[in-house]
């Protein structure tokens, strides 16, 4: 019972896994930009919601509706401002303008609220849980988190694949300059996907920020669990990438209950045996 | 003279210090099909990627519709009615049959041209509407990235080599059907190494040459002998 206890947690904070890495394989998937700033933003979003629920009084699983479309406006003007002039064939300049971002975000957070730890309190709803079977029990939050996390990449699933915009990403994404003749800005482009990457982000860093302590330095770490939860699932689909987050929730949750130092070293491991099995992942693009 | 519908001035286009086209002048009257011959490397594919807006050029040297556009995007361009079908077909290649053709009706122009419009242009493409750009023939490619451009309803269509790796059957089949894109109001800009088959479709040639006019007149007055010295540089 302890073992299925274990794997079920392990699932449900693979959802939030999942939310870390949906946001990069989308932006790499249609710009082929690399965001190590990715999980700085995480952490950013977690300071505005603590900001949003200390200046509102809102319960954080409200200020969502708030900090999305911040983090939403805060994407498009990054790419539009800053990240368009960094494209080229070059893979570089996009990589190391991230970095320098990352470690800006990360200075400013320090600056603005120290390095001490912080926690957004969402009231009864962290510890509620309920028992769905002989000695198994399910916490409300991390299942309330894991079935945003599906709906999220449904969300973009259908996005991607069901509507005009989608459609657009998917043409700019195949190849860009015929993207231009038809019509398409990818300036434009480019920047609504940075913009729908970090409204996700947003919907992440709040759940991030309820589970967990946080101060301004943890957004590299989120970052390496987004990398690995997109590579284990592969590119072709954003199903892909949730089935990726849950490998690597599994694996950390099994990790932590052999030993408790080895819940990251598990997650690692399991990540590189499916690079070294399956270097293109468990879902791939498919190549037409 | 009837008014132009886009009037080339004197284009230089450059890549980089490379200079492939020099002084190049064309005008393209409403209604009027116009065939751009040469050798490889002529610098016909250029011209083009230039009026379309792909290749940037000085504001005044490209007009259309009377107004400068040479300065200007490609994404802007199309949106004044200028619409090219890239040489090699480029299709986007994760999107279905009908999805490319959406993509190139999203700038909203409104016109003739829709997707029933373009299935009875090219019948075979509404059989496989759902099906993976990538794995129709050649031909039925060539047809979806001229659907593609038509989705937009150009005033003027530029077609850079739409024979290129296609069977001669299926040439003559797709070159059929250009006389009804025509007699829906658009003008027509045609890029070819095929002469024979851009004579037969245009009123009107211009042979380029090392990024330069080395001749140019109506398609019935020129004689195959000042062709081929304009084409080969004799």
């Amino acid at each position: 019972m302890e073992w299925v206890n274990i794997i079920i947690q392990g699932v449900l904070i693979g959802g939030l896994y999942a939310m870390f890495a949906a946001g990069l394989a989308l932006i790499f998937g249609v710009m082929r930009l690399v965001n190590i700033a990715h999980g700085d933003l995480i952490v950013l979003a977690a300071y505005i919601a603590l900001m949003t629920t200390d200046t509102l009084g809102l319960n954080p699983l409200l200020a969502i509706v708030v900090v999305v479309p911040i983090m939403a406006a805060i994407g498009y003007g990054l790419q539009r401002g800053l990240l368009n002039r960094t494209l080229g064939d070059d893979v570089l300049p996009p990589l190391l303008v991230t970095f320098g971002l990352s470690v800006i975000i990360q200075n400013a957070l320090l600056e603005l609220f120290t390095a001490d730890s912080r926690r957004l309190k969402a009231g009864a709803i962290e510890v509620a849980s309920f028992q769905i079977g002989e000695g198994i029990w399910i916490g409300v939050l991390p299942l309330l988190q894991f079935v945003v996390a599906i709906s999220v990449i449904a969300g973009l699933q259908l996005l991607f694949y069901r509507t005009a915009l989608g459609r657009a990403f998917r043409a700019t994404s195949d190849d860009q300059s015929v993207a231009q003749l038809m019509g398409l800005d990818n300036r434009h482009i480019f920047a609504l996907a940075m913009a729908l990457s970090l409204a996700v982000v947003a919907v992440a860093g709040v759940f991030l920020a309820v589970r967990t302590n946080f101060d301004p330095a943890i957004g590299p770490a989120r970052l390496i669990f987004g990398f690995e939860a997109v590579i284990i699932g592969g590119l072709g689909s954003m199903w892909g990438t949730l089935a990726g987050g849950i490998i690597l929730g599994v694996s950390q949750a099994i990790g932590a209950q052999i030993n408790p130092g080895w819940q990251l070293l598990a997650g690692h491991l399991a990540f590189l045996v499916i690079l070294a099995v399956r270097p293109e992942g468990l879902f791939p693009k498919v190549q037409g | 003279m009837p008014e132009s519908l886009l009037d080339v001035r004197a284009l230089d286009a450059f890549y980089g210090d490379f200079q492939a086209l020099f002084g190049v002048s064309l005008r393209v009257a409403p209604g009027e099909v116009v065939a751009v011959i040469g050798a490889n490397g002529a610098g016909k594919s250029t011209l083009l990627n230039c009026i379309a807006g792909a290749i940037g050029s000085r504001r005044d040297a490209i007009l259309f519709d009377g107004e400068p556009i040479g300065d200007q995007a490609a994404h802007a361009v199309v949106g004044r009615g200028i619409a090219l079908v890239p040489e090699g077909r480029r299709l986007f290649a994760s999107l279905s049959v009908e999805e490319n053709l959406l993509i190139g009706g999203q700038v909203g122009r409104v016109g003739p041209w829709n997707l029933a419009r373009i299935y009875d242009l090219f019948p075979v493409l509404a059989e496989r509407r759902q099906v993976p750009s990538t794995s129709l023939s050649g031909g039925q490619q060539q047809m979806v990235a001229i659907g593609r451009a038509l989705m937009s309803n150009p005033k003027l269509l530029l077609c850079d080599e739409i024979s290129l790796g296609l069977a001669p059957i299926v040439v003559r089949e797709v070159y059929a059907r250009l006389p009804s894109i025509v007699a829906e109001g658009s003008s027509l800009i045609i890029v070819e190494q095929d002469i024979v088959q851009a004579l037969k479709a245009a009123s009107h040639v211009y042979c380029l040459q090392e990024g330069r006019v080395a001749l140019t007149g109506s398609a019935g007055t020129l004689t195959r002998e000042a062709i081929s010295a304009a084409y080969f540089g004799a």
